[in-house]
């Protein structure tokens, strides 16, 4: 991490908030809210680290090599929105486009692709994904929620 | 006993084989589970990472089903939507956070539904009772019991065993006869849904994990998680190419083991399908 969770903390108490909203660090957090659980000041860092990535993106301030996990992300709540449920084939697809065209890596694009055999022989790939039967209402909450990628 | 069920997208995915494990480790223990009508995404890491609101508002509406549907007990196996259904319950204290969720996901939340996860539902079924019916005692196992993230954490919101030392698991794996190790990564993260954006967050976090089991003489690994198992099970061969070790462990579901101790087959609970199979 190029910065850290308590530094963090700091950055946002003195006021110096657009360091921490392009830092690389509040990508790389796996949110396993150990900061949260262990400050002895009882910061909910985790919490404040979801604010920062959500102002982060809401800013544009986005650190370029973390962009993969905000596109993964993005369609992780795309996939959501359309089917109310994960299609996870469709979500890895997205993804998997969205980066290529970022990056022009044509090798990322392949990665992985040896799991799917081994996944359809284990009955854990869908081709055929199940969808929420009330997509309406699931727009309809999307809608409601104003976040950036409620709209 | 009828159990409300949340199941989540994930073991209606690509961890269908823990959907599998529970519905026949529970059914040999007569405890019907009866899905949410309709449930939808509760919006996992990408919602709580991108749009607070919507990580309210998805869990709060499967809440708000699971209670229109009369059901007090909600079990929900994946720990990540276990606790952001909980965190729904924790906002919804506040009369003006729910009486607002309520009209976003235009269903009634009341937030009084007690929500489970898999050792809190075991934990109602009975441990004497687990124990009296175990036909198969899993004597050759010797567990590593890994509780990830979100089953403890964070405290005020799951309120449930000790955060930092639980031993809750452990008390279920010992009632079926297994031996369980001491060791020091059992709250660690393995890197959750880190795996397909930054591969290798997880693959270095989930090896610490496995390489520390076996050294404190594990031969097997439970967890309570579909992402867990994902990261140890799936991606061990990934990390034994990348670190140069073998491991080997297998990986379980709690439920894979009650299972088995209850006298049910590998196939009838879906372990043949991971990828780690015993040698």
């Amino acid at each position: 991490m190029d910065v850290t969770p308590s530094q963090l903390m700091r950055l946002v108490q003195l006021g110096q908030t657009k360091t921490a909203l392009r830092s690389q660090a509040i990508w790389e957090c796996v949110s396993c809210q150990t900061c949260s659980a262990r400050c002895p000041k009882e910061v909910d860092c985790a919490g404040v680290m979801d604010a920062l990535r959500e102002s982060s993106l809401a800013n544009g301030m986005v650190a370029p090599s973390r962009q993969p996990v905000v596109s993964f992300q993005k369609a992780f709540l795309a996939n959501i929105r359309r089917n109310g449920r994960l299609n996870e084939i469709e979500l890895i697809g997205q993804f998997k486009t969205d980066v290529f065209f970022r990056t022009g890596r044509l090798a990322f694009l392949f990665k992985d692709a040896s799991l799917a055999p081994q996944l359809s022989k284990r009955k854990k790939l869908h081709l055929v994904s199940e969808k929420a039967r009330d997509l309406g209402i699931v727009r309809r909450i999307f809608a409601r929620c104003s976040g950036q990628t409620g709209k | 006993m009828k159990i409300g069920y949340y199941p989540g997208c994930a073991l209606h995915g690509s961890s269908n084989d823990y959907d599998q494990s529970l519905r026949a480790c529970l059914g040999a223990l007569d405890v019907q589970l009866e899905e949410i009508k309709d449930w939808i995404c509760c919006g996992a890491t990408a919602a709580h990472s991108l749009n607070h609101e919507l990580s309210l508002a998805l869990p709060a509406r499967n809440l708000a089903l699971a209670e229109r549907d009369g059901h007090q007990q909600l079990f929900a196996p994946c720990p990540l939507c276990s606790m952001q259904l909980l965190n729904v319950k924790k906002a919804a204290a506040d009369e003006k956070i729910r009486r607002d969720l309520s009209e976003i996901i235009e269903a009634d939340l009341r937030g009084d539904a007690d929500v489970l996860n898999i050792m809190q539902l075991f934990e109602r079924i009975g441990l004497g009772r687990l124990k009296s019916a175990v036909k198969n005692p899993l004597d050759s196992l010797t567990a590593a019991c890994y509780y990830g993230c979100l089953l403890t954490r964070p405290p005020d919101v799951v309120h449930f065993d000790d955060f930092e030392q639980p031993t809750s698991m452990e008390a279920v794996v010992g009632a079926l006869g297994a031996k369980t190790v001491e060791w020091n990564y059992k709250t660690e993260c393995c890197g959750a849904g880190m795996t397909m954006a930054s591969e290798e967050i997880v693959l270095d976090l989930s090896q610490k994990i496995l390489s520390n089991a076996a050294e404190h003489g594990a031969n097997g690994l439970v967890v309570a998680c579909p992402m867990c198992h994902v990261n140890l099970d799936m991606k061990q061969a990934a990390i034994e190419r990348r670190y140069g070790k073998k491991l080997g462990l297998v990986v379980y579901y709690l439920s894979d083991l009650i299972g088995l101790a209850l006298g049910l087959s590998a196939e009838q609970l879906g372990i043949n399908r991971h990828f780690v199979t015993k040698a």
